[in-house]
């Protein structure tokens, strides 16, 4: 076999259901040896939409997401999507040409160090010099993208690797001698949680992207039910526990409700499950949770006292640990505190004005209602980020997708049409901002000739919202270079959106899905959403939707950076 | 405070590589470090000395061991070790201070490797605290350069500390 027949040989093994890439001169053998492969391929417009589908596809099914591109140029526009998986811990094996092994250190055309470039950015990389180690390596990059923590692994294998012929078989199994993830908790730490649980009167949990990367929700949902105690999560832990339900905080931190900020701040007890306690999350460190014994629940020990001093550690995975756990757990009341936290809920809600203009918060709740709350959700960077976690109550895990710890701006859309092949019987909604939408839609390509039904709403408002509202909030209002109408003949020093700007909108995103081949719908009435919505979801293939909005509208409550969680900045309405 | 680690690691290409990147991406300060093949068809073995806190270490050691092609680490400050350093001091040594400078050879223990009409090259392997010491008392004679190796260490069965 070859090595290029090995790779699709491997993907196969794997089970790899579905590939994004772009080929190039070092790759043409793998794509030579796709050619008569029955893997469906899907031939992105750039390779950063490549891995993002990788990672979206990987996010929705929980299988591993694989991405292929060439050397050089190809490998390096994989960049920014392996260090977005690698920050969300997302399963992703990227495969990249190089140049033949002799020309290698040479600056030979088309070659980039991507092994150098890609260390810190994936959970491991190899780089094959020989042919014989093909089988290993693959086998490993699999292996070690979805156990642990999972994680992006890139695999670079020079042409001539491709064409050289092995005997090696690919391994059904495999043993790294150095890599050896704790899953079974350690038991007398559990008993630990479970009697400091049974000690605590102001439990609150706190659950992350863990629970989800571990397949532990029903896991999580029976502890918090076991011991009563109302449940906040992460942006990444958004869906592990319904939104819906009355012991629910929602989301915390920067953005977070102040009913979780408060319950986090007045808790005697802080259990966190799969978290990993990220600056957004605790404000100003020291203040954080300054009450409450810590309990960390993570399968990787260096998220452990990283941030925070904890109390009680337990390494391992989650769905082993809250297992164990549930196993032993008293069942709790805890009544005051409810009603307290109930009390924090109702005074406390999340809120937005209602001006008769189309608010982004309305648009929002109106897909989570059409869809039932069944579809899966991406989203892009910024406020329509935000909006979406606080406004949607998502209830599923897998069905919020979006890149939190890099905030990668362009995520969303290949995300979504990653996302969609994985379920192809699901709604794909991206939830986007005009700037964002505009760093992947190339991929709009894609979508209408694979016939990927993915739909995006955009929610207009003509700027860079987030980096505005800061502006708007912590400089001035000086508004330097967030307005995405802003032309040559624009004053320097705007400070506001009024009579004079230029009223055109580059591009017109109707007459752009239509370019591509898509249907595009707009509309700036607030009347109009539900029923925009509504032909959106009965619209055969990728739609865009652009609603309207006010560039004033920013995300509430809010956090200063640096600033104790329960210090908020309070809305408008 | 001050700690010696010793690493086996998988004796791939890059491994350096992923330990000195992980030390600068994490802003953890490395003191020294060396990296050998004590046998070739074997792991390889690296020794840092590192500063910090006990959170910083504890964090170094976790995220180290994290590093899929690290094997072991053991922080050998935690117990009994021996830990030696290898320097060679080219000092200015004429005719006339030759015989000065064997008696700090003696007192020290070190060795004269070479020997020219104005320099003399010694080596001394020993403790760190000895090797700073032996710089220290050659300085008054003019030291023209010196080549110190990282630290080198092993657990001890026995107790003390060498
Ligand atoms: C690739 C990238 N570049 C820059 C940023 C910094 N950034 C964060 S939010 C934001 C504004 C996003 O604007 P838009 O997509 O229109 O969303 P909105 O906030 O208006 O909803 C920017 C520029 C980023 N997160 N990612």
């Amino acid at each position: 076999m070859t090595g290029a027949e090995m790779i699709i040989h491997a993907l196969k093994k794997e089970g790899v259901r579905a590939l994004f890439g772009y080929p190039g001169g070092a790759v043409i053998d793998i794509f030579d040896a796709l050619y008569n492969s029955d893997i469906p391929f899907y031939l992105t417009r750039h390779e950063q939409g490549a891995a993002h589908a990788a990672d979206g596809f990987a996010r929705a099914s929980g299988e591993v997401g694989v991405c292929i591109a060439t050397s050089g140029p190809g490998a390096t526009n994989l960049v920014t999507g392996l260090a977005t998986a690698h920050m969300d811990s997302i399963p992703i094996v990227a495969i990249t040409g190089q140049v033949h092994t002799h020309l290698i250190g040479n600056d030979a055309f088309q070659e980039v160090d991507i092994v150098g470039i890609s260390r810190p950015i994936t959970k491991h990389n190899y780089l094959v010099s020989n042919i014989d180690d093909l089988p290993h390596i693959l086998k490993s990059a699999f292996y070690l993208a979805q156990s642990g923590r999972p994680g992006p692994v890139l695999v670079d294998i020079p042409k001539d690797i491709q064409q050289a012929k092995t005997s090696k078989p690919y391994p059904d199994s495999i043993e790294i001698k150095s890599y050896k993830p704790t899953i079974k908790g350690h038991m007398p730490q559990i008993q630990n949680v479970s009697k400091a649980i049974a000690a605590s009167n102001r439990p609150v949990i706190y659950a992350g992207g863990g629970v989800i990367s571990s397949s532990a929700s029903d896991e999580l949902r029976q502890f918090a039910k076991i011991i009563n105690a109302p449940v906040t999560t992460t942006l990444m832990g958004l869906g592990v526990y319904p939104e819906t339900d009355k012991n629910s905080l929602k989301m915390l931190g920067m953005h977070g409700t102040e009913y979780a900020n408060y319950a986090i701040q007045e808790a005697d007890l802080l259990i966190a499950v799969g978290a990993r306690f990220d600056d957004r999350v605790t404000g100003k460190v020291d203040k954080f949770a300054s009450k409450a014994k810590i309990i960390h629940m993570d399968i990787d020990p260096t998220t452990i006292r990283k941030n925070v001093q904890v109390n009680i550690p337990v390494v391992g995975d989650i769905k082993h640990v809250l297992h164990e756990l549930n196993k032993i757990v008293e069942p709790k009341e805890n009544k005051e505190w409810l009603e307290q936290i109930y009390k924090w809920k109702k005074d406390h809600p999340l809120k937005y004005k209602n001006d008769g203009r189309i608010q982004p918060q309305y648009v929002i709740e109106q897909i989570a209602e059409l869809t039932n709350r069944k579809a899966i959700i991406t989203t892009e960077v910024g406020q329509n980020q935000m909006w979406t976690a606080q406004f949607y109550n998502f209830t599923h895990p897998r069905t919020f997708l979006s890149s939190g710890g890099l905030g990668t701006m362009g995520y969303g859309f290949p995300a979504a049409i990653g996302a969609q092949v994985a379920q192809p019987d699901k709604i794909v909604v991206d939830i986007a901002g005009d700037g964002s939408i505009q760093m992947n839609i190339q991929e709009l390509a894609t979508a209408v000739l694979y016939q990927i039904p993915v739909k995006i709403v955009i929610l207009n408002n003509h700027s860079l919202g987030m980096v505005r509202q800061w502006q708007a909030i912590f400089y001035d209002r000086r508004f330097s270079s967030t307005c995405l109408r802003r032309n040559i003949n624009c004053p320097p020093d705007c400070d506001q959106t009024g009579e004079n700007c230029p009223k055109v909108y580059v591009p017109n995103f109707t007459k752009l899905a239509e370019a591509y081949g898509a249907t595009g719908f707009f509309t700036n009435k607030v009347e109009e959403v539900k029923p925009t919505l509504e032909k959106m979801l009965n619209t055969p293939g990728p739609v865009i939707v652009e609603f309207e909005i006010e560039a004033e509208e920013n995300v509430y409550p809010m956090v200063p950076a640096g600033a104790p969680i329960n210090e908020m900045i309070r809305g408008m309405a | 405070m001050r700690h010696i680690i010793n690493l086996e690691v998988e004796n791939n290409a890059g491994v350096l590589a992923r330990i000195a990147g992980l030390f600068s991406a994490r802003g953890f300060n490395i003191e020294a470090l060396s990296v050998g093949q004590a046998d070739p068809n074997a792991t390889a073995r690296m020794t840092l000395v590192v500063r910090g806190n006990d959170e910083v270490i504890e964090q170094i050691n976790k995220q180290l061991n994290k590093l899929i092609d690290v094997i072991r680490v053991t922080d050998v400050t935690k117990n009994y070790y021996v830990s030696r350093d290898l320097v060679l001091v080219k000092v200015t040594a004429t005719p006339t201070k030759r015989n000065d400078i064997s008696q700090l050879i003696n007192i020290f223990g070190a060795k004269v490797v070479d020997i020219s009409n104005k320099t003399m090259i010694l080596e001394l392997g020993s403790s760190e605290a000895k090797v700073n010491a032996f710089i220290e008392t050659l300085r008054p004679f003019g030291i023209k350069e010196i080549a110190r190796s990282g630290t080198i260490s092993m657990l001890r069965d026995s107790s003390g500390t060498f």
